[in-house]
C-alpha cells in the first residue's frame, strides 16, 4: 500500500495504491497527515483508482482525512474507486458526509 | 444439503495475516465459480472478521485465529472465524452500525459490512472466552462454461 502525493494550485491529490486494510491503515494515515500538514491545501482529492481492495479500515482513514481537511476549511473529494472499494464506501453511507465522484466508466 | 469440501486455517493474530486470510478463503471459494463481485464480497467479509480478532480480541497480545471454510452442494459457502480472546459483552450492541470500542482508528462498520455482504451472519461470544463469527453466502449458479 502506497500513498503518492501531488500538489498543484492549492489542491492536494493523494493517490492510494494497493490494498487498504487494517494492516496498511496506520501507514496510510501517517502519509495522509504528513501531506496535509506540509501543504495546508484549500482542496484535497483522495484518488482511489489504484486501490485493489479496501475494507472498513479505509473508511476510518478517509474520515480522519475529512476531519483534518474540514478543520482547515478545505473541501475533500473521493474519486476513482473501483467496484469493491465503492461498495464498502456505500455500505458505510459515506456519501452523506463526503463527496464521492464515481468512475466515469461505470456510466458508459 | 451436503458438505462437499472443507479447509481449516490457523494463524497468529498479526495484521500482516489479514491479506493472507482473505485471499486464501477467496481462492478456496472460487471452486463454486463465483462472479468477481461475489468473490470480492466474501473477501471483504473475511477481512472484517479477521481484523476484529486482531484488533479487538487480542489488543495486547498475539493470539490464535482459526478460519474454517466449507462448500455445500447447494452452491453455498460457510465461513467460521474464531478467536479465544476478550469476547464481546453485548453482541447486539456491537452489531449496531457505527458501534466501536476501537476509537478513531475504527469506523464501527465491520459487522454491518459482514451482514450486508453475506446472506447470514451469526455471532456467538462470551466475555473472556472468545468469539465465533459464522457467515454464509450462496453463490449464484451460472450456465456451465467450457
Ligand atoms: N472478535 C472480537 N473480539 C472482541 N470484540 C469484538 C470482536 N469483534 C467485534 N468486537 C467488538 O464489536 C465492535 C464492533 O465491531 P465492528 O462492527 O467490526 O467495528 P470496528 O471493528 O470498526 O470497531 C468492536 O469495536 C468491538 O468492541
Ligand atoms: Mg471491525
Amino acid at each position: 500500500m502506497t500513498v503518492n502525493t501531488s500538489f498543484d494550485d492549492g489542491t492536494l491529490t493523494l493517490r492510494f495504491e494497493g490494498e487498504l486494510d487494517h494492516h496498511a491503515a496506520r501507514g496510510a494515515v501517517r502519509d495522509v497527515e504528513r501531506a496535509i500538514e506540509a501543504h495546508l491545501p484549500r482542496a484535497c482529492v483522495l484518488n482511489l483508482d489504484g486501490l485493489s481492495f479496501m475494507d472498513s479500515s479505509g473508511i476510518a482513514v478517509i474520515l480522519k482525512a475529512h476531519r483534518r481537511v474540514s478543520e482547515l476549511g478545505a473541501t475533500l473529494l473521493v474519486t476513482g474507486a473501483r467496484a469493491q472499494p465503492l461498495k464498502v464506501l456505500a455500505a458505510a453511507k459515506l456519501e452523506r458526509l463526503i463527496t464521492i465522484e464515481h468512475q466515469k466508466e461505470l456510466y458508459i | 444439503m451436503k458438505e462437499i469440501n472443507g479447509v481449516k486455517l490457523e494463524f497468529t493474530s498479526k495484521s500482516a495475516n489479514e491479506g493472507f486470510a482473505r485471499a486464501a478463503v477467496a481462492v478456496f471459494a472460487s471452486q463454486l465459480d463465483p462472479t468477481l463481485d461475489e468473490l470480492n464480497d466474501i473477501k471483504t467479509a473475511v477481512s472484517e472478521a479477521v481484523t476484529n480478532c486482531i484488533v479487538h480480541a487480542y489488543p495486547d497480545e498475539i493470539g490464535k485465529i482459526l478460519v474454517r471454510a466449507k462448500l455445500f452442494s447447494d452452491n453455498s459457502v460457510e465461513i467460521v472465524v474464531r478467536d479465544w480472546g476478550l469476547g464481546i459483552p453485548d453482541v447486539d450492541a456491537a452489531r449496531e452500525p457505527m458501534f466501536t470500542t476501537g476509537g478513531e482508528e475504527r469506523s464501527g462498520m465491520g459487522f454491518t459490512i459482514m451482514e450486508s455482504f453475506m446472506d447470514r451472519l451469526r455471532v456467538r461470544s462470551a466475555a473472556g472466552k472468545g468469539t465465533t463469527v459464522t457467515m454464509r453466502r450462496t453463490i449464484s449458479v451460472r450456465a456451465a462454461r467450457k
